[in-house]
């Protein structure tokens, strides 16, 4: 039994998964937002794309990581700023508007990449430094999974706090979820829609921006086209699991990401003969079971995915 | 167009569905913008651009479709928009308070911590009148405000509104029931096709006159019909239960339909018949009993199978159930039969058959339309209702289930609507009539079933229902 | 009343579209300046590697023919009130039952080959929506996660199968891929000299095809009244979850179909790495055709010669082919967005309800 646990190394399986699981709450935290304000938000793929891409050209621009950071979430602010302008002001489909800008991620992050970074023969900035905090850092086991990351999972696990407590406990966030059930109650009630809903758009962007930064700055310190693979639409599917609360999406993420370490966990270490494609699929049938699971019951904001025009 | 309210008055306005009445007050409040004209309040001319402007004026508004938010509490909707709050904290505490007061204050009594989707209709239409005074509303706007309650509630609110303008307060009361005009207004405006035909009080104009200016001809205030002469039975249900999002919906209900008689269900809206309706057509899985159509057990068969023994389907929300707004008139009329022939010959649509039939069914029904091929968006919406009732009634069926077969339509087509389903009654159909307009059901039906939490509680005979105790039925009072 | 529809249809049927594309262009243009390159420079070579370089224009009619496919399955899919963004995993999925057959028989003449080839291609693709179309009919997940997911799923599926001896792997070749197709099941080129092959003319078919379904037959009538109004379709009796897993399966179908085509008139077999993007290219067509079949045929054509002349770009003038990417994304948006081109050239507004991409009500939750 001992000898089970050392090769499996439970913390570090732990710690890995609650890395692997930060761009996965912080995509889910932002269709949170959104989607509790009425507006959906498939286009978190595409907005981590271009906070990956933008806030790793920003940091090897500047040979500042902190900038680049920064950059992601401002770029992730600015595009999810263009699925609102098309969603609320245009009425443009929800799904559309997020499609639009999933493609357009992918078309403006080739484009510059190729002509930017990929000709360059300089190193990169690097990756984000791993901070162990004082005295907490070496408590065994909640130690090294909580207390020795790197600055975005630290954010993450802040943010999931912040989000709950603004969602639940702020006039902000009884207005956003006024909008997200019962639009026209809201605005009867003197809120204004469109502004509620633009915030909240944006805010989704700074948050999944910064789940961008993750993927570049943080795991590998370098851009790779494509390398946010999903993982905007498992946060999705982690934010349903969660019935949109970010306590509920947190462990849906967690156990997204888990599913990814278990699997290989066996085979690397057991040696237990599955093939790697099927390993591979875990996470994405996973999200297709828990989603088909999930919408039973259904808590989704009732006025997610329509649209709204003023009268 | 014109209208003068005062302090201390309860203003009617009077008109049926279509004449303005909802959209002259939504320019009141700020949610629709006037091409021309002013509005002034206290004296001065007023800019109401938005509901915030109204509301700062002290205009509240009561919507006919409340304007409340299931999921939060009683409190959290009475202040959203002008929360208690703590540098943007809820203060919810202070909410709780605040609305404790204010409701003791006008005897409307409710919980501020109760979820609104707990409500009764009545208490969620107390929550939003708290809503409207916590904004401070000195002149409140009630939408159509009895549409939902039991006469037991009605006069229930009629105490509140009295109270409220004793206090000073003005009240606009928007209606189409003579009735109600009758006994609560100081003023009657009375509009027809978005203009004013003629402002009165109810001590110079009795019901009759009303209806006439309301109308612009004389209107028959009753249906006239023979007695019935039941048939055999057409449509049984035993022991029916239903379940409605894990709750009993429909609790045990038995009833018959015979052929050649209307069968009425009164009750206040969401006591289970929408749950009633949706499960005799197959819309809706039954936890148990049995549904028969003649002799034959349809209770675990389709929709379609039981379409296509007979029953016809006028079903209460005709823009979410009843057409489809982007299809031409003509593919509405055969929606329930387009893959039978002579509309279809293997799998290809037979347009020549489908035309023809429209113009027939267009034709005996009265659907003002110019072509079969325009889309049904294009119809009015007393035209759309016909639409509905030309394709059910068209196949004759032997079975009808009418739920609101007239809501939201003008008198002409609930007239000419309420005489298509006389008549057919006459021809041997047996009618299942669910409505919450209690005027209709006594007028139409030959025999009325209450129905309350899911329940019949009683069932009486048509020609000597009264209308007092029918109320207190619906309420659950006797 | 005549004409002012006439002038409507004009106006959304042609102006807007082709405004739409001009606007993609602009956009894409701004975006080729700010890299540092030249915008008409970069478009030139697009255009000659599309159209007038050697061999070109039909190479261009290659890469049209799977977006014809893939175009009327993502509209049908519109039509029903579906976002089928899974075209890509369909197509692949089809594709390999597809060439599975075709390689495994031998020996049959070739209209009966192609056929039974093509059938399996669709049916793989049939049963790999209808799995989305399933779960959102029966457990109401949405369309979009799932479509998304089987896709990654569709990928890893295709690279197991494809690498693993025994399977589907080729004895003897270095690089990992299936055995050829047999000779009698390969489409035959149309045009000597190039690589255009007899599934334009299957393309070319299948237009009218499913127009005709759509229109015309008993199943399209459900489809598009499911499409628009559920609770009206079901009322009136029709099975709403069935229509929803047909019209998912014909989409899935018809991505098959693109799949096996490819296979059979173009590569011949199938390798273990996939090209990512005809799943968005499919609903930037499907959009543009405004969901109508007929549509299909010139934006799919549009589609063929971006994708054709991207690489020829990217070699001339080292602009990446994803610029083809943020035409379409514009393009996408202006047609999605007909106000924004309506208020750039002061048109009057639309009618309301005129133009429906997906469904009217969004019930599912995203």
């Amino acid at each position: 039994m001992s000898s089970f646990l050392s090769q499996l190394d439970p913390v570090s399986l732990l710690s890995i998964t609650l890395i692997t699981a930060t761009p996965l709450t912080l995509a889910a935290l932002g269709g949170m937002m959104c989607e509790r304000s009425g507006v959906v938000n498939i286009a978190l793929e595409g907005i981590m794309l271009t906070g990956a891409f933008v806030g790793y050209a920003a940091a090897f621009a500047t040979h500042n990581l902190w900038l680049g950071v920064l950059a992601a979430i401002v770029a992730g602010m600015l595009i999810a700023g263009l699925h609102a302008v098309l969603s609320i002001n245009f009425l443009v489909d929800q799904i559309v508007s997020g499609t639009v800008i999933n493609i357009l991620a992918v078309g403006i992050t080739g484009v510059f990449y190729r002509t930017f970074i990929e000709s360059q023969n300089r190193a990169g900035p690097g990756t984000l430094p791993q901070w162990n905090i004082p005295f907490f850092s070496d408590i065994p086991v909640l130690g090294p999974i909580f207390f020795q990351n790197q600055f975005v999972t630290y954010a993450m696990l802040a943010l999931i706090v912040i989000v709950h407590f603004t969602l639940f406990h702020t006039v902000w966030g009884l207005r956003t979820r006024a909008c997200g059930e019962h639009p026209r109650a809201a605005e009867t009630a003197g809120i204004n829609v469109y502004f509620v809903r633009y915030v909240n758009v944006i805010a989704s962007g700074a948050l999944a921006g910064l789940g961008g930064a993750y993927f570049s700055l943080q795991q590998i310190g370098n851009f790779l086209p494509g390398m946010t693979g999903g993982r905007g639409f498992i946060g999705l599917a982690a934010m349903i699991f969660g019935q949109w609360t970010p306590v509920g999406a947190f462990l849906a993420s967690l156990l997204f990401s888990a599913s990814d370490q278990v699997g290989s966990r066996l085979q690397s270490v057991f040696h237990v003969p599955i093939p790697l494609q099927f390993l591979g699929m875990l996470p994405y049938i996973l999200t297709i079971v828990v989603v088909a699971g999930a919408m039973g019951r259904a808590v989704a904001p009732a006025a997610v995915g329509r649209l709204y025009k003023k009268s | 167009m014109d209208l003068d309210v005062r302090w201390g008055e309860v203003h009617a306005l009077l008109g049926e569905n279509g004449a303005g009445k909802s959209t002259l007050m939504n320019v009141v409040y700020g949610l629709v913008h006037q091409d021309s004209g002013t509005i002034e309040f206290d004296g001065k001319p007023a800019q109401v651009h938005s509901p915030q402007d109204a509301i700062r004026l002290g205009i509240g508004m009561v919507h006919q479709h409340f304007m409340l938010i299931p999921v939060l509490t009683v409190a959290e909707n009475i202040v959203l928009g002008r929360e208690v709050q703590n540098a943007g904290v809820m203060d919810l505490g202070r909410a709780y308070r605040t609305v404790r007061e204010l409701s003791e204050r006008y005897g409307l009594q409710v919980d501020p911590k109760a979820r609104v989707e707990d409500l009764s209709v009545g208490v969620q239409q107390r929550v939003e009148i708290l809503k409207a005074l916590y904004r401070g509303a000195r002149l409140l706007i009630l939408d159509e405000p009895t549409a939902v309650l039991t006469p037991q509630e009605v006069s229930g609110l009629f105490q509140i509104v009295r109270n409220l303008t004793a206090e000073g307060n003005a009240v606009i009361f928007i209606t189409h029931k003579l009735a109600e005009v009758m006994e609560i207004a100081d003023q009657i405006t009375v509009m027809r096709r978005g203009k004013v035909v003629a402002t009165t009080n109810p001590k110079e104009s009795k019901p009759p006159d009303l209806a006439r200016m309301m109308v612009g001809r004389s209107v028959l205030l009753r249906v006239e019909k023979q007695r019935a002469k039941p048939g055999d039975v057409l449509l049984r249900v035993e022991d029916l239960v239903v379940m409605d999002r894990r709750q009993v919906a429909v609790d045990h209900i038995s009833l018959e339909v015979r052929a050649g008689e209307i069968l009425g269900v009164a009750g206040v809206e969401g006591n289970g018949q929408n749950e009633l309706v949706e499960s005799i057509v197959g819309l809706r899985a039954t936890r148990s009993g049995h549904i028969r159509l003649g002799a034959r057990d349809v209770s675990r068969r389709s929709t379609r199978f039981r379409l296509h023994s007979g029953l016809g389907l006028i079903p209460a929300d005709r823009h979410r159930e009843g057409i489809i707004l982007e299809l031409p008139i003509s593919d509405n009329l055969i929606l329930n039969r387009y893959d039978l022939p002579p509309y279809e010959w293997w799998m290809v649509r037979q347009f020549r058959a489908i035309r023809a039939t429209a113009e027939r069914l267009i034709k005996t029904f009265d659907i003002r339309a110019q072509s079969p091929d325009q889309p049904a968006s294009s119809l009015s919406g007393g035209n759309q209702q016909k639409l509905v009732v030309a394709r059910e009634l068209g196949t004759g069926p032997k079975v009808l289930v009418a739920s609101q077969p007239t809501r939201g339509v003008d008198v002409g087509s609930i007239e000419f609507i309420h005489r298509q389903i006389i008549s057919q009654r006459d021809a041997g159909l047996g009618v299942l009539l669910v409505s919450s307009e209690l005027d209709e059901v006594l007028a139409l039906a030959d025999r009325v079933a209450v129905m309350y939490r899911g329940r019949i509680v009683a069932v009486l005979d048509g020609e000597d229902a009264d209308r007092d105790r029918i109320g207190l039925l619906m309420a659950g009072a006797a | 009343m005549r004409e002012r529809l006439h002038v409507d249809w004009l106006i959304n049927s042609i102006f807007v579209p082709v405004a739409s594309v001009a606007a993609g262009f602009v956009v894409a243009g701004l975006v080729v300046a700010a890299t540092g390159a030249d915008p008409l420079l970069a478009f030139t070579s697009l255009f000659q590697g599309a159209v007038t370089n050697r061999n070109a224009f039909p190479e261009t009619l290659v890469s049209t023919v799977p977006y014809v496919f893939l175009g009327l399955g993502v509209a049908l899919g519109f039509r029903a009130g579906l976002f089928n963004i899974g075209a890509e995993g369909q197509f692949y999925i089809g594709a390999l039952s597809g060439v599975f057959i075709a390689y495994s028989i031998h020996g049959l003449p070739a209209v009966i080959e192609i056929p039974l080839a093509m059938v399996a291609g669709m049916a793989g693709g049939f049963a790999w929506a209808s799995i989305a179309g399933f779960l959102k009919a029966r457990f109401g997940a949405h369309e979009v996660i799932t479509t998304i997911m089987l896709n990654y799923v569709a990928f890893l599926v295709a690279n197991y199968l494809v690498d693993t001896p025994g399977l589907m792997l080729a004895r003897d070749v270095s690089t990992p891929r299936t055995p050829d197709v047999d000779v009698n099941a390969v489409l035959p080129i149309i045009v000597a000299g190039s690589r255009l092959h007899f599934g334009l003319i299957l393309a070319l078919v299948a237009v009218p095809l499913v127009w005709f379904l759509i229109e015309r037959t008993t199943i399209g009538f459900q489809l598009r009244a499911v499409g628009f109004n559920q609770g009206a379709a079901r009322a009136a009796g029709m099975s709403v979850g069935r229509t929803m897993v047909l019209a998912m399966g014909l989409s899935g179908a018809l991505a098959g179909a693109a799949g096996i085509v490819q296979v059979l008139g173009v590569s011949r077999h199938m390798t273990d790495t996939v090209a990512a993007g005809y799943g968005f290219d499919a609903i930037a067509i499907a959009l543009l055709a405004r969901s109508n079949p007929w549509g299909v045929l010139p934006a799919a054509l549009l589609f063929g010669a971006l994708h054709n002349g991207a690489s020829f770009m990217q070699l001339q003038t080292d602009v990446s082919a994803d610029l083809i990417s943020i035409v379409q994304a514009s393009v996408i948006i202006f047609i999605a967005a007909p106000a924004i081109v309506r208020w750039i050239f002061h048109l009057r507004p639309e009618a309301a309800g005129s133009v429906q991409i997906t469904s009217r009500e969004a019930k599912t939750p995203v």
